[in-house]
């Protein structure tokens, strides 16, 4: 038994190891994974909680709280948004240092928000909080866009991502060659189809789980569906770039991956990335699901209206039309 | 200047020009995006008179980092005709197909279709089935035969390309329950839905048993009799000689041999073959001025003297019970040109 199994072994390693660009992913993904995590949460113990600070920008803002440890506080300039962002759970508190007397905001909903507003009074007493205008949000409604979309993007990514590969594979995709179809077209109808998937699977846990814990969108429905469409879209362009090409089981699953671990922890499933360096907004910026998300919680959260997401819309609308048409570009129909 | 070449070489036979190609364009009157009702017989097909060049290649050579799987090859095929390529295994038959198919691109050399480069209208009328095939999961023969038929502006209708391929029976079967006979039917099915011109075919019996490999002739003859172009690879040569009008036979990524079947055998054996078994030939025998090949198991005469070897055989009492005379075939050819040795 010891003699077939240790066959069966070898001969699977040799293939492994063979396979440079799936050993060079498996190797290369859990270290970019380490640097990722080191850059988002390395240094200093990462913050309990996230506090914005309102001061005069003449003079520094000194106040005891700010001394207090495991609190991370950022600068806030203005008003208005930064009372959204508590409503919003962005912020666990809101600190106003421009009078002699401290206000605060905090939102009645958020349990960080209780405590932290039980250790702001304990060092400043004097402290007078301020109604949160607007709804607040509790923290699952603000999350609960971020799951959805999360879901999405693994369905996008790897759904068609494997599927063309296995195509691939198996030789139909030289078979179809052989016909008068472009590479867009077939790449186009797998986007199309996978996108009906999506959105069916998605509309299924909006209802279901929505109606659990009693989710209600603020805004449109028509238009968070919109931004359902075009997030999906963008996302499974996305994964046929990586589908495009590569017929390597191991590469391709390393190169997805590679691609939802940044949108993981950058495109605002768990928390938000307010405070955080400007470098790593950017690049979240750049990654579909942060568009997703951005205005999946404006319309359901806030009620945003078609104009103020137009921007998100177009960003994905753009990047799809990028995506297929790289895809299309770099796209393989037989093993090389 | 060049016109006039071109004249020189069309009335020696040589060249298809553009003129032909733009003859054949204007007598169908057909666009290739414009919308035809579903015929069963061939609306683009025979756009060409028969015997005028479809296909043209032109020292074709395809070169691989570590071997040149085809070396320079040249050769036309007509309208109409059934075009083999011959060879054994690894003497790269199925990368000048597949340069032929579109599929792969020569390291130089070119092929013409209708006179023009290979583009999108070679691709509406040209039916490939290829040696090896995957389809799509979880259809049915009649699912796959439509999915393939969808991807063309003109064409047979589903079922009648599941008539002629008989695949009525298992028109609701998935394409994974098939045996080997039945999936190159379905192959072929795929490859004719387009109605097309041109017709490649791919070793299409290798790996069938005798019956679907007759199974299958008896539907390429068909296909012939409907006057389509065929370009074939194969190495079986009874295949070869039952199918094809011409034939090139190919070795090393080059062509050693072209012409029609009956030419090519007359050209090379102007002799017939006697076989004895070997045992039944003494060893003085061997000794008698004939051209003789020793096999495993038998022993070949090559003559052109029939009755002058017989007498020969008969004097030096070698019994004749076991004789058996045939007239060369392309597998002698074969063998002949490409060697007997073990490749490696």
């Amino acid at each position: 038994m010891m003699r077939r199994l240790l066959s069966v072994w070898h001969a699977r390693n040799l293939e492994f190891v063979r396979d440079r660009g799936a050993l060079l992913f498996t190797l290369v993904v859990p270290i970019g994974v380490i640097i990722g995590m080191g850059v988002i949460f390395g240094g200093a113990p990462r913050p309990l909680f996230k506090v914005g600070v309102l001061s005069d920008p003449a003079t520094p803002a000194q106040h005891a709280f700010l001394q207090e440890r495991y609190f991370q506080f950022v600068h806030e300039s203005a008003e208005q948004p930064a009372v959204r962002a508590v409503a919003r759970n962005q912020l666990d508190l809101l600190l106003d240092l421009r009078s002699s007397i401290p206000r605060y905001w905090v939102n009645p909903d958020s349990p960080k928000g209780y405590i932290a507003e039980k250790l702001l009074l304990q060092t400043d007493a004097r402290a007078q909080r301020a109604a949160v205008t607007g709804k607040p949000v509790r923290y699952v409604d603000w999350l609960f866009p971020g799951i959805l979309g999360m879901n999405m993007m693994f369905s996008c990514l790897f759904g068609v991502g494997y599927v063309v590969l296995r195509y691939r594979k198996s030789g139909f995709l030289k078979r179809l060659h052989a016909t008068p179809l472009s590479a867009f077209e077939f790449l186009s109808a797998q986007v199309l189809s996978r996108l009906g998937l999506t959105l069916l699977v998605t509309l299924i846990l909006y209802v279901g789980v929505g109606s659990i814990i009693h989710f209600e969108s603020v805004g449109s429905i028509a238009l968070l569906a919109l931004v359902g469409v075009l997030g999906a879209l963008s996302m499974i362009a996305f994964g046929l770039i990586i589908a495009a090409r590569f017929s390597s089981e191991e590469l391709v699953g390393g190169l997805l991956n590679l691609l939802t671990w940044p949108m993981m922890l950058l495109s605002g499933i768990w928390f938000s990335l307010e405070g955080s360096p400007r470098w790593l907004q950017f690049t979240a910026g750049l990654l579909p699901l942060t568009h997703v998300l951005d205005a999946a919680r404006a319309v359901s959260l806030d009620g945003a209206g078609m104009a103020s997401i137009a921007p998100d819309l177009v960003y994905l609308t753009a990047t799809t039309l990028l995506f297929l048409v790289l895809g299309a570009w770099s796209f393989r129909w037989r093993i090389e | 200047m060049l016109m006039s070449l071109s004249a020189v070489a069309r009335r020696h036979g040589l060249v298809c020009t553009v003129n032909d190609i733009n003859k054949a364009r204007t007598t169908s009157g057909v666009e290739p995006g414009a919308s035809l009702p579903a015929q069963p017989t061939a609306t683009n097909a025979v756009q060409l008179e028969h015997g005028e060049c479809l296909l043209k290649v032109s020292r074709l050579v395809k070169r691989y980092p570590s071997v040149t799987a085809v070396d320079g090859v040249s050769f036309r095929v007509a309208a109409g005709s059934c075009f083999g390529l011959l060879g054994p295994n690894g003497a790269g038959k199925t990368t000048a197909i597949e340069i032929m198919e579109g599929i792969l691109r020569p390291t130089s050399g070119e092929v013409l279709y209708r006179g023009g480069p290979l583009g999108r209208r070679f691709r509406e009328e040209a039916g490939i089935l290829f040696q090896k095939t995957a389809l799509q999961d979880f259809l049915t023969v009649r699912q796959t035969i439509a999915l393939f038929r969808g991807l063309y502006a003109h064409g047979i209708d589903t079922d009648e390309v599941i008539r002629l391929c008989a695949l009525e029976k298992l028109a609701r079967r998935d394409n994974r329950k098939l045996s080997g006979g039945q999936t190159q039917r379905l192959l072929l099915a795929v490859a004719l839905v387009n109605d097309p011109s041109i017709l490649f075919l791919d070793e299409p019996t290798t790996g069938l048993d005798p019956q679907a490999r007759r199974n299958f002739w008896d539907l390429v003859n068909s296909i012939k009799a409907q006057r389509k172009t065929i370009i074939l690879t194969t190495h079986y040569m009874d295949e070869a000689e039952l199918l094809c009008d011409e034939i090139a036979i190919m070795d090393r990524g080059v062509i050693i041999a072209q012409g029609a079947p009956r030419a090519l055998l007359r050209q090379h054996f102007a002799e017939v073959l006697l076989e004895l078994p070997r045992h039944e030939v003494p060893a003085h025998a061997h000794a008698l001025p004939l051209k003789m090949l020793t096999a495993a198991d038998r022993v070949e005469i090559t003559t052109d003297d029939l009755d002058g070897t017989l007498r020969m055989l008969m004097d030096a009492h070698v019994p004749l019970t076991f004789l058996r005379i045939r007239p060369p075939n392309l597998e002698d050819l074969f063998l002949m040109l490409t060697g007997r040795e073990l490749r490696t």
